[in-house]
Order: C-alpha cells, then sequence, then structure tokens
C-alpha cells in the first residue's frame, strides 16, 4: 500500500501551493504569467490538451466494454469513464484559470460563431460532459442502492447520489445497462468530434506552419488513445485490488497501449517528414526550436526518451508479459506525453510571424521566448494534485473495478 | 391535413425544432441584412518605406492615443538589414493591423468578440464581449493583436485614472475589467471618426500614426474612393501587400 500512500502525500501536499496560487491568481496579481502576445499560449494550454487527451482516451478506452462488449476489460471500464471525467474537469480547470475572462464563458452559447473550431470544442466537450455523467450514473446505480442500505454517513451519501431509486431487480439492472450502452455509443463519435476538435483548433491556423495540417486532428486522436490507456494501466495498478488483481488486463492494455504507441509514432515522424521536405521556414524554425532550442531537452529526454524510448522497449520485448514493466511503460507514457503536449504548443507559437517583430520592441511580453512562471507552475501543480486527491476520493467513495456484494440481512 | 394525423407528435417536434432552428437562423439574416449599414468606406494605408526613418514617432503618437499599457502595441516599427550591406540604412516598416478583407482571425472567435465593421472595413473587439482566449492572437498571420495582460507602467498615474478613448467608451483603467484580460488590436483610431464614421485630417481627427509621421511615410485613406491620396498613390506606383499566399487581402500596402 505504499503506492497509494504516495499517492495521498503529494495530492495532499500539492493543495497548499494550488490555494497559495489560487489566491495570488485572483487577489495579488493577475499577471502572473509569463505570457506574451507571440507566445499568448503556454503551460496551461498545454497541460489543457493533455487532460482533455487524457479524458478522451480513457473514455474510448471504455468503450471497448460499453460499446463493444469486450468483457476481459471490465474491471476498468468505469474507472475509464471516471478517469474521462476527472481528467475533463480537471481540463476545464485548467483553462478557465488561463483565459482573460472565464466569468463570461456563457458566451460561447449566446453569441453562436458555427465557424470558430474552439466554439465547436466547446459546445461538443459539453455534451459529452453530460453524457459521460449519465453513463458513470447508470453504472453506478447498482452500487449507490446497495451501498445506501447501510448505516452511516457514507450510506446517506450514497442514498442522495442515487436520487432515491431502490429499484435492483434483475430488469432494473439490465435497463441499466441498456442505458450505459446508448450513452456510451453517443459517447464515442462526440469524443472523437470534441477531441478531433482540440486538434483542428491548432490545424486551421495557416498563420501557424507548424500546426498547419490535415494530421494534427488524427495525431491528437491517436496520442489521446495512447495517453489515455496508459493512465488507466496506472491508475489500475494503483487503486482498488491493486496490480496483483489484473495482471492478465494490464499485459492486454499493454498491448493496445503499445500499438497506439507506434502508431502515434508513425504519424509524428510522417508530419516532422513532410514539414521539413516542404522546408516552409516558419516550420523548419519550430522544428528547430524542438530539436535544439532552449529547451530541446523537453523533446530528446521528455519526448523521445520517457514518452517514446522505454515505454517501446518495455511493452515490445518480452517484459511486456510481466505486469509491473507495462505498468512501468504506462507510468512513463502518462509522464512524456506532457513533452509531447508542450511540443506541441510552444514551437507552434515562438517564430515571428513578421521578421523583426521581437527586435522591434523591448518587452517582455514581446518576445519569442517562454518559460512558465513561478505561479504558473504552482498552479500547473497544484491542478495536477487536485486531481490526484479526486481519484483518491473517488476510490475511496465509489466501488470501481468490482460491485458491491448484496447484502445478505437485507432489513 | 392528411400528413399531420401520419406523422406521429414525435415527428412533428421533431420537424418543428429543424423549422424553428432554419427560421431562426433565416431570421437572424434579414435582420442582420437589413440593419447592417451599406460599405460606405475601406479604409486603408499605403506606407512608403523609402521614406520611413525609423524614428518610431508612430509608435509613441499611438500608444499616447490609445493609452495602451506595456505589452500592447497597436503599431511596431521592424528594422530588416539590407542583403549585402548590413551598414547600409536598414528597412524601416511600421505595421498596424492590416485590416484585412478576409481576416483569419475573425471566424476562429468562439463568440464573435471580433468581427469586421461592414460600413468601413475596420476590424474591432467588443471587449464586453471578448472571453480572453487569446484564439485570435494564434490566428493573426502579421503579429497585429496583443494580449492585455493587466501591466501598467510604474510611473502612470493610479489605476483608473487612465482612460483610453478607444471605440469612443472612454474606459477608465481598473484592475480586472476590460480591455483587462482581452485581445486588443489597432482600430485605425476609429475614436476620432464623426457621427458619419468619417474623418477629418484639418482637424487632425486622423489616425495617430500617420498624423505624427514626421517623414510622411504613411498615407491613410478610402482605398474605394479614386480620388483619394491612397489610390492615387497604388495607381502609380506599385505597392505590395505581405503574406499575399494566405489569402488575407489585406487593406495596407507598402511602397518598396
Amino acid at each position: 500500500m505504499t503506492l497509494k500512500r504516495a499517492f495521498w502525500a503529494v495530492g495532499i501536499l500539492g493543495l497548499i501551493p494550488f490555494g497559495w496560487a489560487l489566491y495570488v491568481r485572483f487577489f495579488v496579481h493577475p499577471d502572473a504569467s509569463n505570457l506574451g502576445s507571440v507566445v499568448p499560449w503556454g503551460l496551461h494550454v498545454a497541460q489543457y490538451i493533455y487532460f482533455v487527451g487524457l479524458s478522451a482516451g480513457s473514455f474510448l478506452l471504455s468503450s471497448l466494454v460499453y460499446v463493444f462488449g469486450m468483457k476481459r476489460f471490465e474491471p476498468i471500464g468505469r474507472l475509464a469513464v471516471f478517469t474521462a471525467i476527472v481528467t475533463l474537469l480537471l481540463a476545464l480547470l485548467t483553462i478557465g484559470l488561463d483565459i482573460g475572462h472565464i466569468e463570461r464563458f456563457w458566451h460561447v452559447f449566446v453569441f453562436v460563431n458555427p465557424t470558430s473550431p474552439m466554439a465547436w470544442m466547446i459546445w461538443l466537450y459539453s455534451i459529452y460532459l453530460m453524457v459521460l455523467v449519465v453513463e458513470f450514473w447508470f453504472l453506478m446505480r447498482h452500487d449507490l442502492i446497495v451501498a445506501g442500505q447501510g448505516q452511516g454517513w457514507r450510506s446517506v451519501v450514497a442514498r442522495v447520489v442515487s436520487l432515491g431509486r431502490r429499484d435492483i431487480g434483475v430488469d432494473a439492472i439490465r435497463r441499466d445497462g441498456r442505458v450505459v450502452r446508448v450513452a456510451a455509443t453517443i459517447g464515442v463519435p462526440l469524443a472523437i468530434m470534441f477531441h478531433g476538435g482540440v486538434g483542428a483548433l491548432f490545424g486551421v491556423l495557416a498563420s501557424r506552419p507548424f500546426w498547419h495540417s490535415g494530421m494534427f486532428p488524427i495525431i491528437f486522436l491517436v496520442s489521446a488513445l495512447v495517453s489515455g490507456g496508459a493512465l488507466l494501466v496506472v491508475a489500475s495498478a494503483i487503486f482498488q485490488e491493486g496490480w496483483k488483481a489484473h495482471r492478465t488486463m494490464i499485459v492486454d492494455l499493454g498491448k493496445i497501449v503499445l500499438g497506439f504507441l507506434v502508431l502515434d509514432i508513425l504519424f509524428q515522424f510522417s508530419e516532422i517528414l513532410i514539414g521539413l521536405y516542404g522546408s516552409e521556414p516558419g516550420f523548419v524554425q519550430s522544428f528547430q526550436l524542438v530539436v535544439s532550442g532552449p529547451y530541446w531537452y523537453v523533446f530528446w529526454i521528455l519526448q523521445i526518451g520517457i514518452g517514446f524510448f522505454v515505454p517501446l522497449v518495455m511493452l515490445a520485448t518480452p517484459l511486456r508479459r510481466d505486469p509491473r514493466a507495462v505498468i512501468f511503460a504506462s507510468a512513463a507514457i502518462v509522464v512524456g506525453f506532457i513533452g509531447v503536449r508542450l511540443n506541441i504548443v510552444l514551437p507552434g507559437l515562438s517564430p515571428e510571424e513578421i521578421r523583426g517583430l521581437t527586435e522591434s520592441v523591448t518587452d517582455a511580453r514581446i518576445s519569442s521566448t517562454y518559460f512558465p512562471s513561478f505561479w504558473e507552475w504552482m498552479l500547473s501543480f497544484g491542478i495536477a494534485s487536485v486531481g490526484l486527491v479526486i481519484f483518491g476520493l473517488g476510490e475511496i467513495f465509489l466501488p470501481l473495478s468490482r460491485h458491491l456484494p448484496q447484502p445478505t440481512n437485507q432489513a | 391535413m392528411d400528413l399531420i394525423q401520419l406523422s406521429s407528435r414525435r415527428t412533428f417536434i421533431k420537424y418543428a425544432a429543424v423549422g424553428a432552428v432554419a427560421a431562426s437562423v433565416a431570421v437572424q439574416d434579414a435582420i442582420g441584412a437589413a440593419t447592417a449599414p451599406e460599405r460606405k468606406h475601406h479604409w486603408g494605408m499605403v506606407i512608403d518605406t523609402k521614406r520611413c526613418v525609423g524614428c518610431e514617432a508612430c509608435v509613441i503618437a499611438c500608444k499616447i492615443e490609445n493609452q495602451t499599457p506595456p505589452g500592447v502595441f497597436y503599431t511596431i516599427v521592424t528594422k530588416e538589414p539590407l542583403p549585402g550591406a548590413p551598414n547600409d540604412r536598414p528597412v524601416f516598416m511600421t505595421k498596424p493591423c492590416f485590416h484585412c478583407e478576409e481576416p483569419p482571425c475573425v471566424p476562429v472567435c468562439p463568440v464573435n468578440a471580433t468581427y469586421k465593421r461592414k460600413s468601413d472595413g475596420i476590424v474591432v473587439v467588443d471587449y464586453d464581449r471578448c472571453i480572453g482566449c487569446r484564439y485570435c492572437i494564434a490566428a493573426c498571420p502579421y503579429g497585429a493583436r496583443y494580449a492585455d495582460f493587466g501591466d501598467d507602467y510604474e510611473l502612470s498615474p493610479a489605476a483608473g485614472e487612465t482612460v483610453s478613448p478607444e471605440y469612443k467608451q472612454y474606459r477608465p483603467r481598473v484592475p480586472g475589467a476590460s480591455p483587462i484580460g482581452n485581445a486588443r488590436k489597432c482600430t485605425f483610431c476609429l475614436h476620432l471618426q464623426d457621427e458619419n464614421g468619417e474623418y477629418d485630417r484639418d482637424a487632425g481627427r486622423w489616425p495617430a500614426c500617420a498624423k505624427t509621421c514626421p517623414g510622411h511615410a504613411i498615407h491613410f485613406g478610402d482605398l474605394d474612393d479614386p480620388e483619394s491620396e491612397v489610390s492615387k498613390i497604388l495607381q502609380e506606383r506599385n505597392a505590395v501587400r505581405l503574406k499575399e499566399e494566405l489569402g488575407t487581402e489585406p487593406s495596407v500596402y507598402y511602397l518598396l
């Protein structure tokens, strides 16, 4: 249980900088980021696409169970849906703290602009979130009712959340299953559209050659499946009965993750090769920043080393039969893909759009270089900690990998 | 009659909903077409790089006119050394917003907060609608848009005492209130237009950069009016626009 204890320690400790950074963000100086007008999106946007990727990826993998009926992944089904909800909420929290006027978010639903990929993304993930919540509630309904039959405050919580429904007969359970199936089936195209939309949000910008490619939405989806699958492996190893209870399932998930990882590397390689061969200056400049810029290590160590090489070696060699190796490889992917996301957002923005723009005025906000400020780091780590705490609470309150046994001595 | 009886209530509701959406879109378009003022002008600039001495008076005039905070520059002057002759006078280029005919910043806005004015082609930002996502800044291929992060000059007046005349809104600068947290950009000083949307050079109601330029490098006027100074220059001289390949159709031309 040391993994779990470490998990809680990191989560709880991380809330302290989060509270501090929130206080600074709202009451001391809201301008404490190192963003500017050349690099208007930074650490938090990278973190946002990282989290929405995890959400779309883990949801799409849950559809293996609830749409395609693959029973062997049943134990991670509910965990996957829960992960998708939590990571989406974390993404919204991240972007909410990043944009200038979050109190106006409702404008997106009132001042409709159908030509904006960002607007589509927001509309789609709003529906997606609702579908997820409905699906998850019906997945949990049976256990909430069982849990609600006991004594104590936990049962009271379960009774409230179950919305007063009591029916756990065979018919009711079957009906729940049908609702889940319908919701999950609706969710699949939604997840593909909204996360493809996140990729399209970047891909449509002709002003940024590094992003302007038809591959972008596809790469986003495949990266989402890689990182989402890896996160599910890690989560199912830490929570509930731990990795020992799900050896074969973890090994099987490892194969899926490997497949998507290879596909992801192939697509990214194609993207880079075509871009470099076309040698559009903006693209080449961005790519040079990635491989030999001041933050070369994000690419070579985080993205290539930890995100691609380590998992590839562990998942493609006979080590893949050891669930511990699969867990380690997956943890490497979860960490390494932070680098993938950073290397999408920042190098794409950094090259000057007009040569000499950054030298024409001396101003920290008109600069090609960007490194997140102390407060940006604090908020980022804090949001990650919030995620850990929600996961922890979820594992305490929600039986995610198994159904609760029926109490034998029913009153 | 038969049709209504045959179709179930559910299909009726479905068709009604589709019809309502279509009707509302049509009504919206009709209202838009009826209320939009006709195009009266196409304001634009012709910038003569041979006349520019790189003094950056336009940058300062713009900052004073629009009371922009640090990090927000509606115009800048880039310096491009001549190839093979780095010690010669470089090519100076003052670069306001180009108020493109096909502005890439406009369609991406998730809330329609930035739009091209139908009456005179000026691309503006509705500060009260903008959510501050900065997508338009990423979408602009000319670096003409700036995010206001709420910085202030150290020696500027106390908060609330700086008033920007932009859009004739005269907003005091208050922490947390728009335009802080918004995207900002050059407006061709449209607050200097009269009620009819006309500038008057002799009365000083003219974009601050063009008004102040000591080398007379910045020519401003109506590109639709064949008698205007800008139209005449464009007829006589060879002008270029930046990044034509993107199809943005800028309203600002350069003479080399």
